[in-house]
């Protein structure tokens, strides 16, 4: 068996330093395995998140030589020779070692206005397959907020993000959008408050989501195109002219709370 | 004298998985003030790692189902030892519970008509899973998340309880714990508490559990005075991964084999047609030609046996693999690659196939997997009333996994899901409840509260004593090889006596570094006393139970007894409970079913 070099950020708020660890290789393994060997034999206080170990639950983020991944479902066979570096996910502020404070997404959570269903029929509301499924994709989500860490909007700019709920959220945004049961319209919210404008569709979460959810195609175009057509399309202007219904305005769907 | 937050509730719940969640939104439904604890962040407890669905007898499928169907298949997979008001509250409420989910915006996979479909697991007779792909408990605890979080519940997010504290009168009064990312210790009053915390599966060596399942919810209850029931009942989930070494146990759904996977041995055998039990025989297959029809239709033959209840395939496996039938790696194959195309797979089981080929470079739609059993669930728990989820304590309440007498001695698959979300509720309103009919204010002994506190610190204060992370493996090996899946006589006897030699050891841990912000190493420190007691009620419990029923195999009594099936082994400790004060086992007659149910399973014969 061969050493590994494992090069890790080790510091917490005050700052910090990369620091070299040598660990004899195994067969087979996760880079999870080896930081879980290593806080077993020799660093037993390297702070890091994990649950699940199988790619469901997103805790372990990290980047890993500069690549944002799951720690759990990177093999390290899969990695280039030489020592691995691991470093925590850079847009969050640092707790400890490998453990940012992640506490920005719960916040933006908060801010969507809830999921809001007419009443429901006797046996439940019928919807088909096709309806749920582009729902479905945004719901795969597993939070593990790489998205977030890699959207230049936020890594970037720490100021932009009071006002920027970032492709997590923006793939929500457009789940309730798209959802065949949902009452609330959240276009003119997203659009003014949440900062969908903002991003300039470099597709960079899409690359470094785990699941494969094609967040800027799938989502973000969309929910751009629907929040503009909802702002400034003269025929749903003659429309609400005609019927008198007035589109929603930001703080009406945010505070639509069922 | 450590300086502490404190705070100050009507409930709070411990654990945010899906028993936990669905608990708050009933008391905050009932205008308390509610908050929610938990060792991770939101949306990332055991709950996430659900597959296959949730068991509702809704009939979407096949109209012939209903609650006495399930509450019957419930029973006879626990082997008869469920508690049967909880079986029956379960089977009937369930329906409910699953539409009230899509109320709060659960996307389920659909019939063609519209309605949410339904897929077939082991040991249920009709088609009765919801479910979403192969995520289900992902969607399930992402639904309830969002609602929390839309009714402004308060979430503690990564904190940590170490022990609950009771009034003068013996009323739980409220808890002691620490926030992981700063290591400051937090208090809470509180008129009423709910356990949430699921399982203990961290104990064993190869677990689908992740560090979470560490028995807290258990061993918190024992050491307040609450009784624990049949602790030896332990679901060893017949398909974990078995290769990769370093993701033995994660698990492999059942809806794999739901959807036509079939188990077979290195001779390329069907074997699970060699295991088909007494109880069983008249509703499985006889042969693979039967078995095959029945996936279409469920009238055209029998139940393929691969379906039979979980601990039945999960001995049938491990008995293969001792007669030398195994797969390179000391597990058997599961095949559904050479049964359903490509396409049906990766629609079915995404994330199955997503796991094999990330982990193992295995196309799950090409191969077979290899597959072996992995500690995944205990049926026992703290015991509670079935209606209201009350502990023996006033005020303690316990809902999901770490609740015993639902499943008996053994959990039929998708049943867990539908148990977090009948009993989370039937908790949150039975706290509602004791809150309006009890009075006076809520009043912390600060004394225990400051012994509680040091107590935790002591392992940084040592000079010289033993990691704890060696504690925790010398314990996950001694309960993989002495009180695993099949269990005996002398290494039950050898287990509890080992057990109190790791207790010693934890007695004198030691946590290097200074630090308690973020520190793994003192965050396992506080969880060994709970994994200690747990895995000690699991070995009395095992050793008590001189028979085999469900999860508890024992080499020496291979038959069930039909004494042994009228008991509980209650498991309990005086008052002053803790990981070093002694755990009495005393057999308990389990509740009698009433004439007009005991009606089902006798028309059945």
């Amino acid at each position: 068996m061969t050493d590994l070099t494992m090069r890790i950020w080790r510091g917490d708020e005050n700052g910090g330093e990369l620091v070299d660890y040598t660990i004899e290789s195994q067969e087979n393994e996760v880079v999870l395995d080896v930081i879980h060997r290593l806080q077993a034999t020799q660093i037993p206080d390297l702070a890091c998140r994990w649950n699940c170990k199988a790619g469901k639950c997103g805790s372990c983020s990290a980047e890993i030589n500069g690549m944002p991944r799951l720690m759990c479902m990177t093999r390290m066979d899969q990695l280039p020779e030489g020592p691995i570096t691991i470093t925590p996910m850079r847009t969050f502020p640092i707790i400890r070692d490998l453990v940012t404070d992640v506490s920005f997404n719960y916040e933006m959570a908060k801010r969507v206005p809830a999921f809001n269903p007419p009443p429901m029929p006797e046996g439940g509301h019928r919807m088909q397959q096709i309806d749920v499924e582009r729902g479905q994709e945004f719901r795969k989500c597993i939070e593990c907020f790489m998205c977030q860490n890699v959207c230049h909007v936020i890594r970037d700019h720490e100021e932009n993000k009071v006002n920027y709920a970032g492709p997590r959220f923006f793939i929500r945004y457009a789940e309730l959008e798209m959802h065949p049961l949902d009452t609330n319209d959240r276009r003119e919210l997203v659009r003014e408050k949440m900062g969908l404008g903002l991003c300039n569709i470099t597709k960079c979460c899409t690359e470094v989501c785990p699941e494969h959810i094609k967040i800027t195609d799938n989502a973000i175009i969309p929910l751009k195109e629907r929040a503009v057509d909802a702002h400034y399309d003269p025929v749903a202007w003659l429309g609400r002219k005609i019927t008198g219904r007035k589109k929603r305005t930001a703080d009406e769907a945010a505070a639509d709370r069922p | 004298m450590a300086d502490y937050e404190h705070h100050s509730y009507d409930v709070i719940i411990i654990g945010a998985g899906g028993a936990g969640l669905r608990a708050a939104i009933e008391a905050k439904q009932r205008g308390l003030k509610v908050a929610i604890i938990c060792k991770s962040l939101l949306g990332k407890a055991h709950t996430v790692m659900a597959e296959g669905g949730v068991a509702a007898a809704m009939g979407n499928v096949y109209e012939e189902d209903n609650w006495q169907v399930h509450f019957r298949d419930t029973m006879r997979g626990g082997k008869m030892l469920n508690n049967w008001r909880m079986a029956q509250l379960h089977a009937q409420e369930s329906p409910d519970r699953v539409l009230e989910l899509e109320q709060w915006g659960a996307l389920f996979d659909r019939t063609k008509d519209g309605k949410i479909t339904q897929r077939d697991f082991g040991g249920h007779r009709y088609a009765r899973l919801a479910h979403v792909g192969d995520r289900t408990g992902l969607e399930l605890i992402r639904t309830l998340q969002q609602k929390a979080v839309s009714m402004d519940i308060d979430v503690f997010m990564e904190c940590k309880i170490l022990r609950l504290l009771r009034d003068g009168q013996g009323a739980i009064s409220g808890a002691v714990g620490y926030w992981r990312p700063t290591g400051e210790f937090i208090t809470f009053s509180a008129k009423s508490v709910i356990l949430a915390t699921g399982g203990v599966g961290k104990s064993w060596k190869y677990t689908s559990n992740s560090w979470e399942g560490t028995g807290d919810g258990h061993a918190m209850a024992m050491w307040a005075g609450a009784d624990l029931i049949d602790m030896e009942c332990i679901q060893f989930h017949p398909t974990g991964m078995v290769w990769p070494l370093s993701v033995r146990g994660i698990l492999v759904t059942e809806g794999v084999r739901g959807d036509g996977g079939v188990l077979r041995n290195s001779e390329n055998k069907r074997f699970m047609f060699d295991y088909i039990a007494e109880m069983f025989k008249a509703e499985t297959a006889s042969s693979e030609e039967e078995a095959d029809k029945w996936y279409d239709d469920h009238t055209a033959g029998r139940r393929p046996p691969e379906l039979l209840p979980r601990d039945e395939v999960a001995r049938a496996i491990n008995s293969e693999v001792k007669a030398g039938r195994g797969s390179p790696h000391g597990g058997v194959f599961l095949d559904i690659a050479s049964r359903r195309s490509a396409e049906f797979i990766r629609r079915r089981l995404p994330s199955m196939y997503h796991q094999f080929m990330e982990l193992a470079g295995v196309d799950i739609t090409a191969t077979p997997m290899e597959v072996g059993p992995t500690c995944h669930y205990i049926m026992g728990g703290v015991r509670v009333d079935a209606d209201t989820a009350a502990t023996a304590i006033p005020g303690l309440f316990a809902a999901g996994e770490v609740a015993g007498g639902m499943h008996g001695s053994n959990r039929l698959g998708g049943n867990s899901l539908s148990d977090l979300i009948v009993f989370g509720r039937r908790a949150g309103m039975g706290a509602a409840d004791y809150i309006e009919g009890r009075s006076g204010d809520v009043q912390l002994d600060a004394a225990q509260v400051q012994a509680i506190i040091d107590e935790s610190l002591v392992p940084f204060s040592r000079e010289e004593g033993e990691n704890p992370y060696d504690i925790q493996r010398d314990l996950q090996e001694l309960m993989q090889s002495n009180v695993g899946i099949i269990r005996t006589g002398s290494e039950l006897d050898e287990a509890v006596a080992k057990l109190e030699e790791l207790k010693e050891r934890a007695n004198n841990v030691i946590v290097k570094g200074n630090t308690r912000v973020y520190n793994p190493a003192w965050n396992l420190a506080t969880d060994l006393p709970a994994m200690l007691t747990v895995s000690t009620c699991a070995a009395l419990g095992a050793q008590a139970r001189k028979e085999s029923r469900g999860g508890h195999t024992r080499e020496d009594f291979p038959k069930p007894d039909a004494a042994f099936g009228k008991v509980n082994m209650v498991l309990s400790q005086e008052n002053g409970g803790g990981m070093n004060a002694p755990v009495k086992v005393d057999p308990q007659p389990i509740l009698e079913m009433p004439d007009d149910l005991k009606v089902l399973f006798e028309e059945a014969k």
